[in-house]
């Protein structure tokens, strides 16, 4: 019976792979822990600046593979949902999704450890999300409510967890990359053998600062990785537009620098693994990473006034991470079509019961516009709108 | 029996017995010439202290004063380091972090390039990560170079975080005028940071002052805009036993009553106490008595000594070096209207800066600057002595 079974299956599925035979379906059941390595090639080769690339074949495992499916499942729908609260008024001021970049923030967390640091900009829902952040804290947050991951008073742009080495969330275009040279900076003073992801996007890396941080830490040696996540629109304007060398993994000019696909979580993977060990060797290096959003900058623009729906749907049709994961789990023979869909459906119901379990969540105690100014408040004044009818001594 | 200092050498242990005539002569011969200025202060210093042995009469200069702070602070603490342009090598520009490299080695005290947002930011970051470092603004005037990470990055981040990140860095440098630097070089920054929650902004003036609140800043949590005062560098104040021991610091938050007064209250911080000290000499001899705060803290700013004396005295005058709109003046003017209106028997007096750049030729240079006459005639208007 079982056999019978398989042969159908296979002759529908099976297509030449690099290693996996066909699997009888009563051990592919198993396959969600399965971590026997596998190794992938990435569709698209490195380009470098100053150092070897590393090698195409990626170390992988049906697990991991698995995992990507789902957790980059879990974050396009969390921001699908995002994009409705903030139509329903839920969600309100910013709203910077980033969707379609997915592979970016599961490729980078299977290459590191929590003990690494990330450090990213505004569009950093995600990037939460990889670090272990829950759903509910992220929605709550979005909704400025009191279980928020910042008790409500940080919003979209300034999810934290520094449990988890995840050090925000930033407003200010550019200002996150010396910050993560900071950070890179402090693990190196202690003396740890970890490294700083500081990402920012292509509009960001014509900053000043940009440079200024990355002289001081090639000059000192500090382990910081930057991130360059080229979507090629920095707001509404495209690359060609506001770079004179839009080869931003050149930019580093006397800093390595590596290209990747960054619509491929494998390449991804391995180019921060390769980044990681150059980092605690050599100091600085510069990863750009070729993705793209789905959305516009943020929820006040529809992203269609400075680039073509053709250009989208077709970056949707031919490179989106979550298909591309799903043909190499289909081609793989890891998980059957059906498997791949219940699993959204799970993640779907999973995102909709935080997002409910969100909508209930209180709104922060009117005493919380006071909290958390200072860690001593040493008998610190602060007034409200009203000074005489407001006014509270921080204790 | 009283310990005499020898009066040769300040330090030397040789003592005889005086009695309060030999003084009153000592005094004389002094007085006569036979001893210089200095030496005659500092004999009497000297004798002051003989009474009591445990006061001291040491005498320590600001400079001094914020290097063995910072020395201590490194010492006590392997997270606390010093970044900043010239810090090492060349001792500090204004050689306050003299002598640390030697003692500490690259790896507590960085040399930067002339880049203020960059290095800030990685401050700030180091910061972020647990460390605790003392970043140097050769001014305050490059400070604004790197405004968006004091504010944005340091000042707001552990009330948009809800508390996970704080931010335990300290941003000092000389700050307002000194001499003949310019327009761009002379601004005083104090109301800037002052007014921003989430910062602490302190304004030392003496010796004390500077050991005391550096020393409280370095330990602080929270980010500390210390805001020093480059003519102020080379002067000496006493300074006692306590304030020389390690483990000195000054409450933050707190203004220091100077000189008591009964008749008007002058507020004022960092090298304008000093002004306000010789104003308040000149009005003791036209028998107005004024009481000086030096207000050390501009944020948390000290409302409760500034109103409780105005409510003695019953007439302000503030004073500040720095531009006079939205100035911390101005504040302390309001807050003082608000909670102390019914006490005032005069308006409010503000001596500050010009409004206008700071020129360079001497003379409008000082047209430009509070003096201390400036001072003595608005105690004066706020006592109807004068128009």
């Amino acid at each position: 019976m079982a056999l019978s079974r398989l042969s159908l299956r296979s002759n529908r599925f099976l297509r030449p792979s690099t290693t996996a035979a066909a699997l009888p379906s009563s051990i592919r059941r198993h396959v969600s822990t399965d971590t026997t390595p596998i190794t992938i090639e990435t569709a698209v080769p490195f380009e470098s600046h100053l150092c070897d690339a590393p090698s195409r074949s990626v170390e992988t495992s049906s697990a991991e593979i698995l995992s990507f499916f789902r957790d980059m499942a879990r974050m396009r729908r969390m921001e699908i949902a995002a994009d409705s609260l903030y139509k329903s008024k839920l969600i309100r001021g910013f709203c910077h999704l980033y969707d379609g970049q997915e592979a970016l923030a599961v490729g980078m967390e299977a290459a590191i450890t929590r003990k690494d640091a990330i450090i990213t900009s505004y569009r950093d829902h995600c990037t939460f999300l990889g670090r272990g952040g829950e759903l509910v804290d992220a929605f709550s947050e979005l909704m400025g409510r009191k279980r928020g991951c910042s008790n409500g008073k940080g919003g979209s742009m300034h999810f934290y967890k520094k449990d988890a080495c995840f050090y925000g969330g930033h407003g200010i275009v550019g200002a996150q990359i010396p910050l993560g040279c900071g950070l890179a900076f402090a693990q190196k003073y202690s003396k740890e053998e970890f490294v700083t992801f500081t990402l920012y996007g292509d509009g960001a890396a014509n900053q000043g600062q940009l440079f200024e941080a990355l002289n001081i830490a090639a000059l000192w040696d500090l382990p910081a990785i930057l991130v360059c996540e080229n979507n090629h629109y920095g707001m509404g304007t495209a690359t060609w537009r506001s770079a004179k060398s839009p080869a931003y993994f050149k930019r580093g000019d006397y800093v390595p620098g590596l290209k990747v696909d960054g619509m491929d979580a494998l390449a991804v993977k391995q180019a921060c693994k390769f980044a990681k060990e150059h980092a605690l060797k050599n100091g600085p290096i510069v990863l750009e990473m070729d993705t793209y959003r789905y959305h516009g900058h943020s929820m006040s623009d529809p992203g269609s006034t400075y680039r073509t729906r053709d250009e989208v749907s077709g970056v949707r049709q031919v490179r989106d991470p979550i298909e591309r994961v799903r043909k190499l789990l289909l081609s793989h023979d890891i998980a059957t079509e059906k498997e791949l869909k219940d699993m959204e459906k799970e993640v779907r119901k999973e995102v909709d019961d935080a997002v409910a379990q969100a909508k209930e969540s209180p709104v922060p105690e009117p005493s919380e516009l006071f909290t958390n100014m200072y860690v001593k408040d040493c008998g610190v004044e602060s007034f409200g709108a009203d000074r005489k009818e407001l006014k509270v001594t921080l204790t | 029996m009283i310990r005499l200092l020898d009066l040769r050498s300040e330090k030397s242990g040789y003592c005889f017995p005086v009695s309060e005539k030999m003084w009153g002569i000592l005094g004389r011969r002094a007085v006569d010439g036979g001893f210089s200025a200095s030496s005659f202060r500092r004999m009497r210093s000297g004798l002051v202290s003989a009474r009591s042995y445990a006061a001291g009469s040491k005498e320590m200069t600001v400079r001094d004063a914020l290097n063995s702070a910072i020395d201590e602070e490194m010492s006590a603490d392997p997270k606390v380091f010093v970044m900043g342009e010239e810090v090492g090598q060349y001792q500090g520009a204004y050689k306050i972090t003299k002598g640390l490299l030697e003692k500490y080695g690259p790896e507590r005290v960085y040399d930067t390039p002339i880049t203020e947002a960059g290095f800030t930011g990685i401050g700030v970051g180091a910061a972020y990560a647990g460390l605790k470092p003392v970043v140097e603004f050769m001014t305050f005037n490059f400070s604004m170079q790197a405004i968006d990470h004091i504010i944005n990055s340091a000042a707001k981040s552990n009330y948009m975080s809800a508390g996970q990140i704080n931010v335990p860095i300290v941003f000092r440098g000389p700050n307002g005028a000194a001499a003949g630097v310019g327009a761009q070089h002379s601004q005083c920054y104090a109301a800037w940071y002052a007014s921003v929650p989430g910062l602490k902004v302190l304004a030392p003036y003496s010796a004390e002052d500077a050991r005391g609140l550096l020393k409280a800043a370095i330990r602080d949590p929270d980010p500390v805009v210390f805001l020093e005062n480059e003519l102020l560098y080379g002067e000496s104040f006493p300074i006692s036993e306590e304030a020389l021991d390690s483990s000195f610091c000054l409450p933050i938050g707190k203004a220091k009553i100077e000189r008591e007064g009964k008749d008007v209250t002058i507020t004022t911080f960092s090298k304008m106490v000093g002004f306000a000290l010789k104003a308040a000499e000149k009005l003791a001899e036209e028998g107005i008595s004024a009481e000086v705060i030096n207000l050390r803290s501009i944020r948390p700013l000290d409302r409760a000594t500034i109103n409780a004396s105005v409510r003695k005295t019953s007439r302000l005058v503030t004073v500040e070096e720095g531009f006079p709109q939205h100035g911390v003046c101005a504040e302390i003017c309001a807050s003082v209207v608000e909670e102390s209106f019914s006490y005032l028997d005069a308006p409010v007096e503000r001596i500050a800066g010009a409004d206008v750049p700071m020129p360079y030729a001497a003379n409008l240079e000082r047209l430009a600057l509070p003096q201390v006459e400036d001072i003595v005639r608005a105690a004066k208007r706020a006592c109807f002595r004068s128009k």
